[in-house]
Order: structure tokens, then sequence, then C-alpha cells
């Protein structure tokens, strides 16, 4: 509950300590009350519609939870046409293909972050910071589109034959190189989450007080010491928490990952194979799934989805929240 | 600020990702074109397959000039959706590529009827340097999409190609991801001509395929294929025409190598006319005649025998009569090849059987 804000504190001792008056509104006047409950109900709103979907997705997957149980998640084989569904290489592409778009995505970000709070001169901090931002706003379908028109072939003829002259020896690199799959889809998301990743944590970096960059550039710091001693720890766990939101997207993106990542079943250990993820497989199956075990497996997946999603989403709160708090106000612009 | 939208989103869009199933929009609209249905408009829901939509949007508009009083509202969101939605009667009419099983069938409202509207072919489409023309056996084809032919130049292809130089570039696969009726009937086909393929994969709308890439849609295998060297791939006909890529020709039952056309595709269905079954579910792959094209299918309208409203059954039936008839003509220049005699006469007879109240619909 600490969690709920300043708000709610302040009016719980209003309320004389009663938490709930204070949600029903105790105000005198009737115009507050009436648009406490209507802000009120807004909120319980989302609730319920959180609510109400977890539990259509669990009543859609029963045949499927019943059917598969635990197997559900360990199962290495999807195949529609005998009824056989495991979410194993679904997991692991959706979680393989997110953590290799963190690894190319935190460090670009957290460049772009630090130039933008720290280092940039006020002209092009504001353009810079618009442009970052709109990567956001690019629909998916167009990064796919871009992906198999001009990624996926750069992968195939540049970069898949060096990596695998250089590094050839190692599991990662070994296969055909077909531009297509867990490489091009990494890097796609990795394109798509790094807005996510660079504005969160330039907020993050600005929100922490002047008063520790002026204190470590006084004691004779460098910019880059006064970036690493006094802004990158405090805005730690606020980082943290961009990256963790960036992972969240990434998880859940659909369309962009689907017309680059190859779309196959398969656990394997090069980024050269293609893969499948959780999403993809749920938006390439659903609309012509008439078997009831299929539609049940899919809606399964999706549960499995939301859960993982909604954790992180969680975490990425509980950890914003904690940087928010710094006393000594912020610097926000 | 952007912190507090990303989180709802990133699960809002996953939720509708997973939420449209049959919609209690149709009901709500059904209940109420009921009532209106005594006046003059008359409303139509449709929903299902995608790949005849070209063709019935073109239908929709061109019937509103033979009749402006019927509505007709198509939505072509999957075979699978028109299933379950005609299933639950929450539409009018569906439309399926693949036929509906008898499992599916019996789940119905009451008998459903199978109507066949156009046919369409699917081609065995490449990308492959230099080679303008490619004949495949069936052989040729399993063993490609089962992973046992590898290279460009294995003998089973080369066979049959021996005048063209084909190089030893590895073959990439590239296979539908999503769902689909394309898929469904290219596999009904693979498993009709090979025992190993039947064993191994089946038939369906989405099977766990042994080799390739999977590409989102007909428009994602074209482009893989165009976009990838040493590639092959199967899309509908009119994917490949629109996208220039190159198709094989394939070798029919009769020992015939076939280009996919049109024609060929008429064919083939004129080829299983005869044996038709009374209710019209028939597949085409793999046709006898000497010009069949061996990779086709028909694609369906849904209807029930017994309608529950006569003046929406009347438009509907007078409808699905012009469809098969005059409206045949708008097929050609989409890529959907017409009806043959033979399969018109045998919808006739269906559609005379449409009722409503134990009525007969059509008088003629």
């Amino acid at each position: 509950m600490r969690h709920t804000g300043a708000g709610l504190d302040r009016d719980v001792r209003a309320a004389g300590g009663r938490p709930w008056g204070a949600l029903l509104g105790a105000e005198a006047n009737l115009g507050d009350r009436l648009f406490r409950l209507l802000t009120a109900a807004f909120a319980a709103g989302a609730v319920v519609l959180l609510a109400a979907m977890a539990f259509q997705m669990t009543r859609a997957s029963a045949p499927s939870l019943s059917r598969f149980g635990l197997g559900f998640i360990t199962g290495r084989h999807w195949d529609p046409v005998r009824d056989v569904f495991g979410a194993l290489p679904f997991l692991f592409g959706t979680v393989a293909s997110s953590l290799l778009a963190l690894l190319f995505a935190v460090p670009v970000s957290l460049g772009v972050a630090i130039f933008l709070a720290e280092l940039a001169p006020g002209w092009v901090r504001k353009p810079l910071g618009f442009i970052v931002e709109l990567l956001a706003a690019i629909p998916s379908v167009v990064y796919g589109l871009w992906g198999i028109f001009v990624l996926a072939p750069w992968l195939r003829e540049t970069v898949q034959p060096g990596l695998a002259m250089a590094f050839g020896s190692l599991p990662l690199f070994r296969g055909v190189p077909r531009g297509f799959g867990m490489l091009a889809g990494g890097v796609i998301l990795a394109i798509m989450i790094l807005p996510t990743i660079a504005s969160v944590s330039r907020d993050v970096m600005l929100a922490v007080p002047s008063t520790y960059r002026e204190g470590a550039l006084a004691l004779g710091a460098t910019r880059w010491e006064a970036v690493r001693t006094a802004v990158l720890p405090h805005a730690r766990s606020g980082i943290f928490g961009a990256v963790i939101l960036g992972l969240g997207r990434a998880l859940g993106e659909t369309m962009a990952v689907t017309m680059v990542i190859g779309n196959r079943a398969e656990i394997s250990a090069s980024l050269f194979d293609p893969a499948a993820t959780m999403a993809s497989v749920i938006a390439n199956e659903y609309t012509e799934a008439s078997g009831d075990l299929h539609l049940s497996a899919l809606s399964e997946l999706g549960l499995l989805l939301f859960a993982v999603t909604v954790i992180l989403n969680i975490v990425a709160r509980l950890l914003v929240w904690k940087v928010a708090r710094v006393p000594g106000g912020s610097r926000r612009t | 600020m952007r912190m507090a939208l990303l989180a709802p989103m990133a699960v809002l869009g996953l939720a509708v990702g997973c939420q449209h199933s049959s919609g209690p929009v149709e009901k709500g609209e059904r209940a109420v074109t009921a009532k209106v249905s005594t006046g003059s408009p008359i409303d139509l829901q449709g929903a299902g397959a995608t790949f005849p939509y070209p063709l019935y949007s073109k239908w929709v508009t061109e019937y509103q000039k033979v009749d402006p009083r019927v509505r007709i509202n198509y939505q072509s969101i999957g075979s699978g959706g028109g299933i379950r939605q005609i299933t639950e009667r929450t539409v009018d009419f569906g439309a399926t590529d693949a036929p509906m099983t008898d499992t599916e069938l019996a789940k119905a409202a009451g008998k459903l009827l199978h109507v066949p509207m156009t046919l369409g072919a699917i081609v065995v489409t490449y990308n492959l340097e230099g080679v303008q023309s490619l004949k495949l056996t069936p052989q040729a084809v399993a063993g490609i999409f089962l992973g046992e032919i590898k290279t460009w130049n294995d003998a089973r292809i080369a066979e049959s190609n021996p005048q063209t130089t084909l190089p030893g570039e590895p073959i990439t696969v590239v296979h539908r991801t999503d769902g689909s009726g394309t898929t469904a009937v290219f596999t009904e086909y693979l498993a009709g001509v090979s025992p190993q393929w039947n064993g191994k994969v089946g038939a369906g709308k989405s099977v766990n395929f042994p080799v390739g890439l999977g590409a989102k849609g007909n428009e994602g295998v074209a482009g893989q294929v165009k976009t990838t060297p040493g590639s092959i791939g199967y899309v509908e006909i009119a994917y490949a025409k629109q996208t220039g890529l190159a198709f094989a020709a394939i070798r029919n039952r009769a020992g015939k190598f076939v280009e996919p056309s049109l024609q060929s595709v008429t064919e083939a269905a004129a080829s299983v006319a005869e044996t038709m079954s009374e209710d019209l579910r028939v597949s085409i792959v793999d046709a006898a005649g000497e010009a069949a094209y061996p990779i086709s299918a028909f694609t369906y309208i849904l209807v029930y025998e017994n309608q529950e409203d006569a003046v929406k059954g009347k438009a509907m039936a007078q409808f699905l009569w012009w469809a098969v008839h005059e409206g045949q003509r708008f097929g050609p220049p989409l890529q959907y090849a017409p009806l043959p005699a033979q399969v018109v006469s045998a919808v006739e007879g269906a559609l005379r059987g449409l009722r409503a109240d134990g009525r007969p619909l059509l008088k003629e």
C-alpha cells in the first residue's frame, strides 16, 4: 500500500485513518465527491478489465491445461495436425530473442540517454530526444518490412558470412546464413526497444538532483567521472526499470519479429537458425485454428505470455517508483 | 508519463491479440436486422476465408447494382473464424477454403451446405538465378519440403530438367507460418503424393514443417522468396504473378508437366465434377485430367440449408445464384478460375435445396 502515493496518505489522515472512507469520498462538497467516485470507477475499470482478461484466458485454456499440465511448458513439439502442443520452443524463442535484443539495445540506449541527459547542448537535446521517441511511433509492420527487404539480405550477405568466418567454431554462429532467424529477430527488437530504454533512462538521469553532479564536478571529477560516480549509481534502479520496460515490450512484440525470425518451433544454439516466439505463434495460428485443443493451447500460450509480461511490468513499476522517490526534488524537463 | 502508458499497452496489446473469437457484436446486429428484415434493406453478414476476399468484395459492390436492397458485409477473418461463426450462427454465411470436416459439421446448429464459389491455384515459386523454367515431379516437391533434397542440383530435380543447368546451391524452403487454407491445400497434396509426408507431417492449416523458414501470409512468403536466392515456397497464384516470381510446372497424375493457369485449374475442377459427392465437398488436388494442374482447390461459402428468415434466406439464395453465374466473370481478372459448367449445375441443385419453413427459396 505504500506505493499508492502521497495523495492517498494525505487523504487517509484527513479521513481520520479510514482508507476506504477516503477512497469513497469524505469531502463535504458534492461535486468533489462525484468527481472522486467517477475517477475511482475509471481506475477500477482498469483492474476489472485485467482480471476479466486473466479469467477469460484461463477459462479458454482449461482443455489444454488439463490435457498437458506442466508438460505444456516443457514439451518441445508443436504439431496442430496431431494435437500435440508443447510451448518450450516458443518460450525459448521469446526469452532468447528478447535477451538478445537487450544485449544490443542496452549499451546503445544508455549512450543515447547519457548524451541527452548529461552532455548534449540544450539546442540538440530537445530535437534529438524527440527523434529518439519518434522511433517508438513507427508501426511494427514497417520495421518488419524493413527487416525482410533490407536487414535480412544485409545479414545474409555481409554480417553472417563475416561472423561465420571469424567465430565459426562457436555453436552460436553455425549453419547456413539465411538472414532470417534469431539474429534478425534480436536486431529488429533491439531497434524497437531502444527508444523506450533511452528515453526512460534519460528521464531517470534528469531526475538525479543537480547538486550531486555539481558536487562531483567541484571535487575535480571529469564529466565521465561525474556521470559514473554521481549520476549512474543514483539512477541505477531506474535504469534497470527502463531496461525491464524494454524487455516487456520485446517479449510482447509480435508483427516485426514474426516477419524476420523464421518461425520454426525449434530450439537451436545458433543465432543463424530460425526460431519462433509465443506472441507470433498466437497471431499466426489463432485466426485459422478450428480444433478445440489447438485453440485452447494458443490461449494457454497467451496466458503464459500474459503472466510473464505482468510480472515484469510489476517489477519495473517497483523499481521506477523507488528512484522517483529520491529525496531532494527533481530536475525533470 | 511514458512509463505509465507502456505497461498497460503491452498487456492490452497481448490480450487483444487473443480475444477476437466470435464476437458478441454480430449477435446484437443480427437481432436488430431480423426485426427490420420485413422492410426494404436486407443485411447479410458473412465472415471467413481471406483468400477469396478480393473477389467477394468485388461481388458485394457489383451485386449492389443488381439488387440495391441487399447489403452484404463480408469480413475476411480467416476460414477458422468463418467456420466458428457460422457454427454459432452469429453470421448469415461463412466462408472457408478447406471444406469442413465431419466433426466440425456435427457441431453446427443445422445442416450446412458447402457452395463452391471459385477456384484457386497454389504455385510452387522459386528464386534461382538464371533458371526461368523448372519442372518438378510430385516426389521432388515432397522431397524438397521434407528436407531430403538439400541442393538444387539433386538428381531428383535434375532428371526432369535436362535442359537446365542447376546450381549446387543449398535450397532454402519458405513456408506459411500462419494457419491458412493455402497450407491446407498444399499439405493435402503432399500427403496424397508422398506416403512419407503423410506419415511424418500430415495435412492441415497449420502443420509442423520439417525444414525451412516460416513467413506470414502469401505476401510474406512471396517477399522472402524474392529476397532469398536459392529459395522455394508456395503461394496463391495471384501473389506469384504480382511479384513477378517464377513458378514451377508440376507433373500431374496423367504424367504431364502442367503450368499453373486459370485454365489448368478449371480443368482440374472439371475432371472431378462427375465424382462430386452430394454435399459438394470435394478435393481437386492431384486431379486426373490430362491438362489438370494438380495443386488447386475450391473455396466455399457455408450456408444453412434451413434458413431462419425467409426474406434474408431468399436474398442469400439469389445472391449465391448470381455469384456462380454472372459473378464468375469477375474472377479471371483477379486470378480466380471460373467454375466449370458441371460444377455450376451441381451448385444449382444445392441452391434449389435452400429452404425456409420448409418452402424452397428459389422458384426456377
